[in-house]
């Protein structure tokens, strides 16, 4: 396999465990527009250790993800208080935050970065992304599952029936926040450099697309969406600069005035994100779609799932 | 006098602060929608408004316009993407599904665009900054020993003119009237005879009008424009509008010169690199502590349209 693929499917890797990291929230009806943060959080921690103490790359990624399992975890009962466009607004700061302290600390190297000695190939984030997959896909069987769907369903009802809206949030938020972690640590082994400006805004807008586009009824809508938009660009770049050129000259723009080549792949997927809000907002997989590709024994459960 | 230069700073570079402020909360005020089109559309009046006075009109329709004809023209852009945005987040939604993120719809259309609009500017313009040929920027007095530059003065006293005429307009007409209705109750709103497909557009052209003329202020003040030239404002403005309170329009402006107060004081007494953690800190703070900000109302939040 040639450098380019696995480079891909790092990034790949990396994209499916960050995106069920935002997932796990998301399933609980709770946006996590901070994602970022918590991905910076454990690309440093693991960074630092690997750095300053030449830790393994086994311990840096445990301590990463649990790290920022415990940060998620602390922040979760103060940020969780929110609702709707004020949990939007406060996980959004708290990526900000995050940020611009690791920007003035000098122990993790400022604007600057830090260098990371242990460098893993593709098959470590790939064979971890195989394993946050299936985690995630037992965990949406268990009956916290279940009582996770319920509550992004219809969280009165859930708390007429028992469940401790609190506990669900937090325990999803923080669990989510520690594979979001592991997806930082990783980054960090995988670009062997960390830099703040690499965890920017918009790398936490694009991940929450990547998951409501796939859709949050089911744990295959963060696989697919994040395989979706990971080898578009890919598949687009040999289309590209003849687009670029000809809607430049559109514009009456100079022809040797070249754009960054990411441009493009974010125009589209910033009309697909359009275009699937109007046409179908729940996302690509749904339950029912799932359902409909499951044994026939089941049909009766799935359709009285479906309707309820 | 220190200090007393350090207020009329912020006061002047609160003044941008402000009208992006009160674009997002009349959104999330009436609409109930975080809309993250704002900052774009504020970078895109400005670099239109560079590219029609350094370039003239696409397809070379035109030579160079001259600059105040240009930042009229960039205005208008700004209020027809709004006006395309409008169509895409509430025009045609198709179902309400009714789950926990159903409110997201919109919010989520806006991070779309927002995508759309600043990459299509960078493919167009490249990234760069460049400069505004607008009237020079330094022209500055000095009133009893403060330093005071006049364009930004032009600016405070716009910003504070067209929030008024604002407050005037959501108070006295009947589009406004139809506006407080929607922002109470879309449902009973409706049922009462306000057209909701009709008044809806009317906030997004408002908002395009705030953004627009925000973009040509600070082009004009500051003489200078680039693709990212929204997001550093967006995010204080956002900051801002949480300060004041989520909906409120006067909490706006008021919070808006405070997050510009904080910025001029940390960066006077911690440097420029901590300007970040000081605003977003008080944004998370505000948050946590008095979620409905200074003046907001706590219905926010809860109606959905």
């Amino acid at each position: 396999m040639g450098g380019y693929w696995s480079g891909i499917l790092a990034i790949l890797a990396i994209n499916v465990i960050f995106a069920y990291g935002i997932f796990l929230p998301v399933a609980t009806g709770q946006l996590n527009l901070g994602g970022a943060g918590f991905q910076a959080v454990g690309a440093y921690a693991a960074a630092y250790m690997s750095y300053t103490y030449d830790w393994p790359v086994a311990l840096t990624l445990i301590l990463a993800m649990v790290v920022t399992g415990g940060i998620g975890f602390a922040v979760a009962f103060p940020i969780l208080r929110l609702r709707g466009v004020y949990l939007v607004l406060g996980t959004f700061a708290f990526a900000e935050v995050v940020a611009g302290l690791i920007l003035n600390s000098e122990t993790l190297g400022g604007a600057i970065g830090l260098p990371v000695p242990a460098f893993v190939d593709y098959e470590v984030p790939v064979v971890l992304a195989a394993l946050v997959t299936l985690f995630v896909f037992y965990l949406m069987a268990t009956r916290f599952g279940l009582v996770m769907r319920a509550v992004h369903d219809d969280e009165v009802v859930s708390d007429l029936m028992g469940v401790s809206l609190r506990g669900v949030k937090v325990a999803a938020f923080a669990v989510g926040a520690g594979l979001c972690g592991l997806a930082g640590g990783l980054y960090a082994h995988t670009f062997t450099y960390v830099e703040i400006q690499a965890f920017n805004a918009l790398v936490s807008i694009n991940v929450l697309l990547f998951v409501l586009l796939g859709g949050t009824q089911t744990a295959f809508g963060p696989l697919i969406g994040a395989a979706f938009f990971t080898l578009l660009p890919e598949a687009l770049r040999v289309l590209l600069p003849q687009l670029q050129a000809s809607v430049a000259s559109l514009f009456g723009a100079a022809g040797d005035m070249r754009a960054p080549d990411d441009s493009w792949r974010f125009v589209i997927l910033g009309c697909v994100t359009v275009l699937m809000m109007v046409f179908r907002p729940e996302g690509l997989v749904t339950r029912t779609l799932v359902e409909r590709f499951k044994p026939r024994r089941r049909s009766g459960l799935a359709a009285a799932e479906a309707s309820a | 006098m220190l200090i007393a230069q350090q207020l009329v700073n912020s006061l002047m570079l609160g003044s941008v602060y402000v009208t992006v402020a009160v674009a997002f909360t009349l959104t999330i005020g009436i609409l109930n929608f975080l809309n993250f089109t704002i900052p774009t559309l504020f970078m895109l009046a400005g670099m239109m408004g560079w590219a029609f006075a350094e370039r003239g009109l696409p397809f070379g329709l035109s030579g160079p316009l001259p600059w105040p004809l240009a930042l009229a023209l960039a205005i208008v852009v700004a209020i027809v993407a709004s006006l395309v945005v409008e169509r895409f987040t509430f025009r045609y939604l198709k179902a309400r599904y009714g789950d926990a993120t159903e409110h997201a719809i919109p919010l989520v259309s806006s991070l779309g665009f927002l995508l759309i609009f600043e990459n299509l500017v960078r493919i167009a313009y490249g990234t760069d900054a460049q400069r505004f040929p607008g009237p020079e920027a330094d022209l500055s007095v000095e009133i009893g020993g403060l330093f005071v530059r006049l364009p930004q003065v032009v600016s405070l006293v716009v910003a504070l003119a067209i929030v008024l005429a604002l407050t005037i307009l959501l108070r006295r007409s009947n589009i406004g009237r139809g506006l407080r209705a929607i922002a109470e109750n879309p449902d009973a709103a409706t049922i009462l005879g306000v057209d909701v497909h009709r008044i809806v557009p009317v906030v997004f052209v408002l908002t395009g009008v705030l953004c627009g003329l925000a973009g040509a202020l600070f082009a004009i003040s500051y003489g200078e424009v680039s693709p990212t030239m929204g997001d550093d404002i967006g995010t204080k403005a956002i900051a801002g509008m949480v300060v004041g309170g989520l909906g409120s329009i006067w909490g706006a402006v008021l919070g808006g010169l405070i997050v510009a107060l904080t910025e001029t004081m940390t960066i006077n007494y911690f440097g420029a690199d901590t300007v970040q953690v000081a605003v977003w800190g008080l944004l998370l703070l505000v948050l946590l502590l008095r979620p409905q900000g200074l003046f907001g109302h706590n219905a926010i939040g809860k109606g959905k349209l």
